[in-house]
């Protein structure tokens, strides 16, 4: 075991397929000579060169279908997007392009491409470059989306997009690249669709992911202290999801608040609420809560910012609601 | 650079390409049929009046290039080589369709025959056939992309985003414009302020080349120009194919934003038409032969409309399959 943060579990999971797979390459702003906008990718350029990692212009729905081109010719390209906000400039290519032509072909066609980068809220930098698009990504049929808490996580997940034969929405968060977690010195590549309990309690289920996995952990210690025992479960990814390991947890803790920092409409919690509600609604002590972000475009001023993204106080009160108290 | 005159058709290239053309003319008339009996479906655009264009380009292209285009596209497909009865069958939504009848008319796909579609979104083939070219440079081979687009498409941002690309790395994509005068409804002159197509890749330094599409001669002739070009590592090359499609937009499309007059004068250009008075002026052909041509692309037809008909919609459990690699 040693220490690594997100960011170097990233680029190590890069660099081992890599050197596994010629067809695999880096492309995207800032990934070559910059060594990446939040430095996930240095050093590759030096041990790969510019043809296996292409910087590209400010270009994202060209190099996006470009990239998405290579794959249908079988090349394995990991599209950087420096975040994914900039993202929606190439949506039509990852939706109409990316996910559906597999079967629009009848399964002749198939687009091995991971699409990655920063998703969700940095530290102050307003409404353009603060949004969380799990939801958005997951509501379409033919990505599949991971959004990992831990390095190891991060590192096995990322090893299993870039194998994957499908278009990969794979959601980092600026802030959690800094962070730093014990790894194994050998990580296997995860499966996806495996939810991860990181803490067993008998009263109250957590649901997260990414960033909000701490904000989970971190009211689960505050809560223990009040002698309430929450499960917390990291969802790793969001499609395909684990409900069934959700379920086990309801049927046990019967009671789910779930944390998501995107919006709370047509969000993931919801879709995970309606499933658990058909699935396990006799289990149920207490309505399902969802903690998410506001309603509301995510403003600049210090004091607003903190209103309207989940808070450990909203999951702390959230938890103490389902359990009556 | 490129200068008309310097490749000259033979005797069995025009009869090869008669053939193919009058296959084409054919199986459009048939489509326009079986949709007004509501066989197919959905939208369906012909490509009746174009042909030239992409036959052309069929004696030029070799093993190993791509083929790329919008959803008007049945034509592309049949001349990459996919049999025709697969492409009817799809466009009636059989399980034996070249997409199984997941794709209808406007997303047909043949990995085998490198036709990678099809595309629905007006431009959107521009980036992912400029990426085919990429993956095919990467590779180290001597294979091109064909990219096909229509004047509508040339107001899309993706294609300039795609061409600033493609000059950037030098990759052998040829984009190749057919300009039929309408984006759907709107004339070229109501759609584009620059309308010299051919122009468009000049300020990404792309160099361009009108061609009259209506001609046969003029399309292999500056066509092979080109991909000589490309294939020399001279990076991408812009064709703008001038041409003109008889029928409406899409079979909804009765066009009556332009006159009859219009349609009577390309038609007096018609490339069919062009090639048979070459064939027979030059007695390649006479016109018994040509008769039997004629009869053999009707039989063809007759038999991949009996294929279609007697195929199966496909099963239900297709709705789940294909979504996902497994």
């Amino acid at each position: 075991m040693s220490q690594i943060t997100v960011r170097d579990a990233l680029r190590d999971a890069m660099q081992e397929e890599m050197l596994k797979d010629d067809k695999v390459f880096v492309m995207g702003e800032e990934v070559g000579q910059y060594q990446g906008a939040y430095k996930v990718t240095q050093g590759l350029l030096e041990r790969f060169g510019a043809e296996r990692v292409v910087d590209t212009p400010i270009t994202e729905h060209g190099f996006a279908g470009l990239a998405i081109g290579a794959a249908f010719l079988g090349l394995r390209p990991i599209v950087e997007f420096m975040t994914f906000n900039f993202s929606m400039q190439a949506i039509d290519q990852i939706i109409n392009s990316a996910a559906k032509t597999h079967y629009m072909s009848g399964g002749q066609i198939e687009c091995p491409i991971v699409f990655r980068g920063p998703n969700g809220a940095a530290s102050r930098v307003a409404a353009q470059h603060s949004q969380n698009f799990a939801a958005c990504y997951s509501h379409i049929p033919g990505l599949k989306v991971v959004a990992p808490y831990s390095a190891e996580d991060h590192k096995g997940l990322l090893i299993t997009a870039i194998r994957d034969n499908n278009p990969i929405i794979f959601l980092e968060n600026e802030i959690l690249y800094g962070h730093s977690f014990e790894i194994p010195d050998i990580v296997e590549p995860i499966p996806f669709g495996q939810a991860k309990k990181l803490v067993e309690g008998d009263d109250v289920t957590i649901v997260a992911f990414s960033l909000q996995v701490k904000l989970a952990l971190d009211a689960t210690i505050n809560l223990q202290d009040t002698g309430i025992n929450c499960e917390v479960i990291d969802l790793r990814t969001i499609k395909p999801l684990d409900i069934e390991t959700i379920l086990d947890s309801v049927r046990k803790t019967n009671r789910l608040v779930i944390i998501e920092e995107g919006w709370f409409f047509a969000g993931v919690g919801a879709s995970i609420a309606s499933m658990v509600m058909s699935r396990a609604f006799d289990y149920l002590d207490a309505p399902i809560e969802i903690i998410s972000a506001k309603d509301v475009p995510l403003p600049y001023a210090v004091n607003l910012e903190k209103l309207a993204l989940p808070t450990i106080e909203d999951v702390i009160s959230a938890v103490q609601r389902v359990c009556y108290i | 650079m490129i200068f008309s005159g310097k490749y000259k058709l033979n005797n069995s290239q025009y009869l090869e390409s008669y053939n193919k053309m009058l296959l084409l003319r054919r199986f459009e008339e048939k489509c326009g049929q079986l949709y007004g009996m509501g066989l197919i479906g959905g939208f369906c655009h012909l490509y009746i009046g174009q042909e030239a264009i992409i036959s052309g380009i069929d004696l030029i292209k070799q093993a190993g290039d791509s083929t790329i285009t919008s959803y008007r596209d049945h034509a592309h497909i049949i001349l990459a080589g996919t049999e025709m009865k697969y492409v009817l069958a799809e466009l009636m939504g059989k399980e034996t369709g070249c997409s199984k009848g997941k794709g209808g008319s406007m997303h047909m796909f043949d990995v085998k025959n490198k036709f990678y579609g099809g595309h629905g979104i007006v431009g959107a083939q521009v980036p992912i056939g400029t990426g085919i070219a990429f993956a095919e440079k990467y590779q180290n081979t001597n294979n091109l992309c064909f990219t096909f687009l229509g004047d509508g498409a040339v107001n899309q941002g993706q294609v300039y985003e795609a061409f600033n690309l493609a000059a950037l790395w030098r990759l052998p994509v040829i984009y190749i414009i057919e300009n039929n005068q309408y984006s759907m409804g709107t004339s070229l002159a109501r759609s584009t302020f620059m309308t010299e197509l051919y122009k468009k890749g000049e300020s990404f330094g792309i160099p361009g080349f009108k061609v009259d599409g209506m001609s046969l001669e003029s399309v292999y002739d500056q066509g092979r120009q080109a991909v000589e070009f490309v294939r020399n590592g001279g990076g991408p090359i812009i064709l703008e194919m001038s041409t003109y499609r008889y029928r409406g937009h899409s079979m909804s499309d009765p066009a009556k934003y332009r006159t009859k007059d219009e349609v009577e004068n390309y038609k007096s250009q018609d490339p069919l038409v062009q090639v048979k008075e070459m064939i027979l002026a030059n007695k390649y052909a006479n016109e018994e032969e040509l008769k039997k041509i004629e009869k053999n692309v009707k039989d063809s037809i007759d038999e991949a409309v009996e294929f279609s008909t007697n195929s199966l919609v496909p099963n239900e459990k297709e709705l789940y399959t294909n979504i996902y690699v497994e």
